[in-house]
């Protein structure tokens, strides 16, 4: 018996390549601890019919030896995808019933990528509706439960991924990071989330949920395993012109191991003492790694989620304009033809879905315009040039994830500000367009359960490299 | 921002909504608003200095208009997810 839960990415290519076990072996015990573990997770909407196939073609290339493998670095490896990533062939429903019954037309190119590095696409794991929330409350399919506690969500919106890998269903998973959608759910997990510099990785077949801030990136057990799929996915993509390549991000400066902390921003209000404390051993745990550590002053940084809330709802309500019932998915008849549009959007988008588009609708609307949006887009700029200024002199900065531990199930759903305030650490990285990750950072004994917590790090654009360097060093992984 | 302005961007955004659902949005919107709000605290300081450079965020990127696929290639793939279709043809009730 295989226990995914023991395995990295890493070790399980190893073994494929020693022939200890077969990719078909590996995908059975993915399938087996679905089976197992996932009716009481929900985790995964759907396990594809087709894994052992794909299994049995890298078996094959496995045959071939070494030349394939080095090609392939996750050739054998099961990968689950969240479902806002079209997969040929298969459902994609991104948590809503409005993509009921759609099927993708082609493959998105992060899967594409994932394909052609060897991966076995296992199935698309559960989300909220079009990544819009930080619990996995809001999918149209149930909720998704944190493996540390059955009663608590994992966070969101890439819940789904992120419970998948911490319970050992699979070896990886990837998710879509908007506001903090893959650490947010990382960090409630205990697993690693990276995402990406804006433009790192092609937003091509992702289901758009705010064009300007989303990313895709991957959730894995070790950082090294980060590594591997963010090579994997990353590159410019003609399909997304936002893509960037190598060069666009000029090095600024040597690795230091100088981290910044915006005291006056990770000393705020609706902290959980845990996190305080847990954030105090982490400071001190790099000091004692031989980092330097220096208190910065971001004045602007701290607006962050608001404009976060008005350019992310403004984008959605354009970008969710395509779902009318006409074109793909959800179709309910009215008296004629923009009947149809008001009845198919009115019962296909679940409760935040409309919120957010009304809200979206109402900051763009003639009249609001400059206040909201406008102004919005001028603190993103001065966010943005406020973090890249401080990037010439710090090689890193450092904050908890989340404010809190994982939340019960329930508990915030019906004060959407305090469910928008999960997001306040992680929202910047979007902002600006700065990698981000994740990382475990420890334990605490809630109500007799011990929850993980996570730290964030975040670096200059471009600098993915620093992330790993410093999160290995943390972790004690070696390199 | 009051209920008949949520109903008003509902009908905007061609979502149909209940009253009472309309009625709850309503204090979601001022709390959220009001939260949000604080957008306007730039400092001009940083204002200034921001309009001085200019950051790759905001950049255009522009290509040639060419090298289109071949006409048809996608056209029954994308048809077979359409509700309604007549033909090669994307079906919608008669708008005049």
């Amino acid at each position: 018996m295989i226990d995914i839960s023991k395995f990295s990415i890493k070790d399980a290519r190893l073994s494929l390549e020693r022939k200890e076990f077969s990719a078909r072996e590996l995908v059975q015990a993915s399938l087996d601890a679905i089976k197992k573990k996932d009716q009481d997770i929900k985790a995964f909407l759907e396990v594809f019919d087709d894994v052992e196939e794909q299994a049995d073609e890298a078996d094959k290339k496995l045959k071939e030896g070494e030349s394939a493998s080095r090609r392939m670095p996750l050739l054998g490896i099961p990968v689950a995808v969240k479902d806002n990533m079209l997969v040929e062939g298969k459902r994609a429903t991104a948590g809503s019933k409005i993509l009921e019954g759609f099927i993708a037309p082609e493959d998105s190119t992060a899967v594409k990528k994932l394909r052609e590095a060897g991966a076995i696409i296992l199935g698309r794991t559960n989300m909220d509706e079009f990544a819009m929330g930080s619990s996995t409350e809001n999918s149209a399919y149930g909720v998704t439960k944190n493996p540390h506690d059955l009663l608590r969500v994992p966070g969101g919106s890439s819940g789904g991924s992120s419970a998948a890998v911490a319970s050992g269903l699979v070896l990886a998973a990837l998710g879509s990071d908007t506001g903090g959608s893959i650490r947010q759910p990382a960090a409630f997990c205990g697993v690693i989330g990276l995402k990406p510099t804006y433009g790192r990785v092609s937003r091509s077949g992702l289901i758009a949920l705010a064009s300007s801030l989303d990313q895709i990136g991957p959730f894995t057990k070790t950082i090294a395993d980060a590594e591997i799929l963010f090579d994997v996915i990353k590159g410019q993509d003609r399909f997304d012109s936002t893509t960037v390549s190598e060069e666009t991000y000029p090095v600024p400066r040597k690795f230091a191991k100088v981290i910044g902390v915006p005291q006056d921003f990770v000393e705020r209000e609706g902290m959980d003492q845990s996190v305080i404390n847990n954030f105090k051993e982490v400071v001190n745990k790099f000091k004692s790694l031989g980092y330097e550590i220096k208190n910065i002053e971001l004045p602007h940084i701290k607006y962050s989620l608001s404009a976060y809330y008005i350019i992310m709802p403004a984008e959605a309500s354009s970008n969710l304009a395509r779902f009318d019932g006409v074109k793909y998915g959800l179709h309910k008849e009215g008296k004629n033809v923009i009947e149809d549009y008001f009845q198919t959007r009115g019962e296909g988008f679940g409760k935040e879905a409309r919120r957010r588009i009304i809200l979206g609708t109402y900051v763009l609307s003639s009249g609001y315009y400059d206040e909201y949006y406008g102004n919005a887009l001028k603190m993103k700029r001065v966010i943005t040039e406020e973090l890249n200024e401080a990037f010439g002199h710090i090689d890193l900065i450092l904050t908890p994830t989340t404010p809190t531990p994982a939340f019960k199930i329930g508990e915030k759903m019906s004060d959407p500000l305090s469910m928008y305030l999960a997001d306040i650490f992680t929202v910047p990285a979007n902002i600006a367009g700065l990698p981000s990750i994740s990382v475990p950072s420890g334990f605490v004994n809630t109500e007799g359960k011990m929850l993980p917590l996570g730290i964030e790090l975040t670096a200059g654009q471009g600098r993915e490299d620093n992330l790993f360097i410093a999160g290995k060093d943390f972790l004690g992984e070696v390199s | 921002m009051d209920k008949e302005k949520v109903l008003k961007m509902a009908i905007l955004a061609r979502i149909k909504l209940a009253d009472e659902e309309a009625e709850s949005l309503t204090g979601e919107f001022n709390t959220i608003l009001n939260y949000v709000g604080e957008v306007n605290n730039v400092s001009s300081n940083s204002l200034e200095k921001m309009q001085k450079k200019d950051t790759h965020i905001s950049a255009n990127k522009m290509r040639e208009d060419n090298n289109p696929h071949e006409s048809g290639l996608y056209t029954k793939k994308i048809l077979e997810e359409a509700p309604l279709k007549e033909g090669n043809y994307i079906k919608v009730k008669k708008i005049l």
